[in-house]
């Protein structure tokens, strides 16, 4: 049984510590699954497609812009001529020819009329061109031009009576413009991929580094130590605010851990003893218990220890939970003062049952932000401390301010045999009871928890005499509460 | 009363449910929130314990508020492990009218579903409450005995009224503090014996019979027969 235990235990905590081993060695993602290297294809991917569209602007303004302007010339050309027919017929479209083949420098221009047998009217091309041979066709073809082979764009108009003109322009210096366009594109469409390749590279390594030292803490983390944390790089860019933030998560956790740690040390230590005690009481009980009476009283004894004992747990965990600063949550502005009074009220009967005088000096308001059920429990322990302490005919002060800061001081003052210097230092510690107060009833945890409460409030704990110098200086404490 | 206890552990359902039969109430045990739910959506009952956390996918909580939802009425006390203050109001925001947390005294939790189970009906305010010869007079805020006036401060007029309130039935310390001064704190020492003690001296003073009673090992209760 208590072997399988163990096992059941030692299970858990082996699978976080394997988790943390594969973390640490960061096994290598498959590329799709790298956020990097998806990262990094976006980045090339949108890098060529911003070249290819620069590109297709590039060569429509360019190349495209060549042949625009020759099938312009052509047309324009091609409208002049039409109009010179209907006005004057053969002659004049041969003139015009003329005109322009005599005006063409660059020796760009074709010119062929045919005459409805064939026969070749006017122009400078020998042969009607095979590839332009259909009424209206646009046509780029070779053409013989003084015994060369040239590159040409050519247009075929049908006129009246049975005449065709073709007319059109040597193109073969625009070919040779446009292929070495063509040839710059594709060069530095190559370039443009290969510095998208080493941006997507360089994006990689750089995200891979910069989450780096994230990962390591992670893994550290989850290995088990706490300690560690995320460097930061000072440059306050986002993976500085991740680390940050990341860092802030650590240290809330740290803080949590610690505060459970801190309770279970104290169950470890202190409840035992309790424990131990009932448990005695009840196995001697059991043992030599001379009659039924004297059993049903130790029962019941038992169950008073017990009682005592959850009472004892219930503290430490509202002291645990008040320094974790898990009760946060509970806080909401309220008026101090009237709990101030409640707790005179509940407690003035006991100090006057004891003989004893409780004197208030509350104001009639005291906003704070807090937890009111908290710094209740807390006022309670100082008050029960104090009329305890206090002797039979004695004086008990429960007094308040508001600071000028806008946090607020309790105070509450016995006439008792105060508390040792030594001993002050030492009072807030769970379970700790000074010598002179052993035989008192109490548990030890009662200024813990004030202070706990004070800690959680922003403020402080502080003891001291309340009548320095006398031979029972008594006890002034000090709730300090910081403003909200 | 009948009385609806829901509780998956079997020893405090067990002792629960002996103890609440012993007091003379008839109780329904359901040992999961499923169960739970159906028994108490499908029969009546005066009053019901549930566990705040339940085996089964339905909790103490889902439970109450799935039958708040259906109309259903029946005053609800959580029994529950989990101490925390928030818990506590998460688990009366739910509509859950009181709140016992584990481990508990039995007379407790008796006197709890007592008073939750025969509360007063609140649709015929009382302007006066009487015990014996005792009379509170909630309008013009006086005691008085036997015709005899007694002078009480207003916090002993608060809880002598929840003591009235619930005559016959035992109130405890905890629920005084709770419902009288409205904390939930642990006062250290019995402070509240000390006020009802002061409360009962002022009442029963010139009278022979006592009409605050402390019920050992529970809390207080007032009637008129000793």
């Amino acid at each position: 049984m208590r072997h399988d235990r163990v096992g059941a235990r030692a299970l858990p905590r082996e699978v976080p510590a394997r988790h943390a081993e594969a973390l640490a060695t960061a096994p290598p993602l498959g590329l799709l699954r790298s956020a990097g290297a998806r990262f990094a294809l976006i980045f090339a991917g949108t890098f060529v497609t911003a070249a290819i569209a620069f590109t297709a602007v590039l060569w429509w303004g360019t190349a495209g812009a060549l042949d625009r302007q020759t099938d312009a010339a052509v047309r324009a050309d091609a409208l002049a001529l039409s109009e010179r027919w209907r006005d004057g017929g053969v002659s004049a479209v041969v003139e015009g020819i003329e005109d322009r083949l005599a005006a063409d420098i660059e020796n760009h221009a074709i010119y062929m009329l045919q005459a409805p047998d064939g026969r070749r009217v006017a122009g400078n091309l020998n042969q009607w061109p095979v590839a332009a041979d259909a009424p209206g066709a646009w046509a780029y073809t070779t053409v013989q031009r003084e015994g060369q082979p040239a590159e040409a764009r050519l247009h075929d108009i049908v006129l009246e009576g049975g005449f065709r003109l073709l007319i059109g322009r040597d193109i073969d210096e625009k070919t040779r413009l446009r292929q070495l366009l063509g040839e710059g594109v594709a060069w530095s469409f190559g370039a443009a991929i290969t510095f998208a390749i080493i941006g997507a590279w360089l994006m990689r390594g750089m995200l891979a580094s910069r989450l780096r030292p994230a990962f390591a803490t992670a893994a550290s983390i989850a290995g088990g130590d706490l300690s560690h944390r995320v460097p930061l790089t000072g440059r306050h860019d986002e993976f500085d605010l991740l680390a940050a933030t990341m860092n802030t998560m650590l240290d809330r956790i740290d803080r949590l851990m610690s505060g459970v740690r801190g309770v279970s040390d104290a169950i470890a230590h202190d409840l035992r003893t309790p424990i131990a005690r009932a448990r005695a009481k009840l196995e001697d009980a059991l043992a030599t218990a001379p009659d039924e009476a004297a059993l049903k009283l130790a029962v019941e004894q038992g169950i008073a220890d017990l009682d005592a004992i959850s009472r004892v747990f219930q503290a430490l965990l509202r002291i645990a939970e008040a320094e974790a600063g898990a009760r946060r949550r509970a806080f909401a502005p309220f008026d101090l003062a009237p709990v101030l009074a409640d707790a005179a009220d509940i407690y003035g009967a006991a100090a006057e049952a004891r003989g004893q005088v409780l004197d208030t000096r509350i104001p009639e308001r005291l906003e704070i932000v807090g937890d009111r059920d908290l710094l209740l429990q807390a006022v309670a322990n100082l008050l029960d401390n104090a009329v305890k302490f206090a002797p039979p005919d004695g004086h008990v002060l429960l007094a308040a301010t508001l600071r000028p800061d806008g946090g607020a001081e309790v105070v509450v003052e016995d006439d008792g045999p105060g508390l040792a210097p030594a001993d002050r230092a030492r009072a807030g510690e769970r379970f700790f009871r000074a010598d002179a107060a052993r035989t008192t009833p109490g548990s030890g945890l009662g200024l813990s928890l004030v202070q706990a409460v004070a800690h959680l409030h922003g403020g402080s704990l502080a003891l001291g005499d309340a009548k320095p110098g006398r031979e029972s200086p008594g006890l002034r404490v000090t709730l300090g509460l910081g403003p909200a | 009363m009948r009385i609806l206890l829901v509780e998956d552990d079997v020893e405090v359902a067990r002792f629960v449910r002996k103890g609440l039969q012993e007091a003379g109430h008839t109780v329904e045990h359901a040992p999961n929130g499923r169960d739970g739910l159906f028994l108490a959506a499908s029969e009546q009952f005066d009053m019901m314990v549930l566990d705040r956390m339940l085996p089964g996918g339905v909790d103490g909580v889902r439970l109450v508020e799935t039958l708040r939802t259906q109309g259903n009425k029946t005053p609800v006390l959580f029994l529950s492990a989990l101490s925390a203050v928030d818990e506590r109001v998460k688990g009366l925001k739910a509509g859950g009218d009181d709140y016992l947390v584990k481990p508990f005294a039995f007379a407790e939790l008796l006197a709890r579903v007592e008073a939750l189970g025969r509360r007063p009906a609140s649709d015929a305010p009382a302007t006066k409450l009487r015990v014996a010869d005792l009379e509170l007079d909630l309008l013009s805020r006086t005691v008085t005995r036997a015709g005899k006036r007694i002078d009480v401060q207003p916090r002993e007029f608060r809880l002598l009224e929840h003591l009235m309130r619930h005559a016959g039935q035992v109130v405890t310390r905890t629920m005084l503090l709770e419902k009288v001064w409205d904390y939930h704190f642990d006062p250290q020492t019995n402070v509240i014996d000390v006020h009802v003690s002061r409360l009962r001296q002022k009442l029963d003073r010139g009278f022979d019979r006592p009409l605050i009673h402390t019920v050992r090992n529970a809390g207080y209760l007032i009637r008129a027969e000793p």
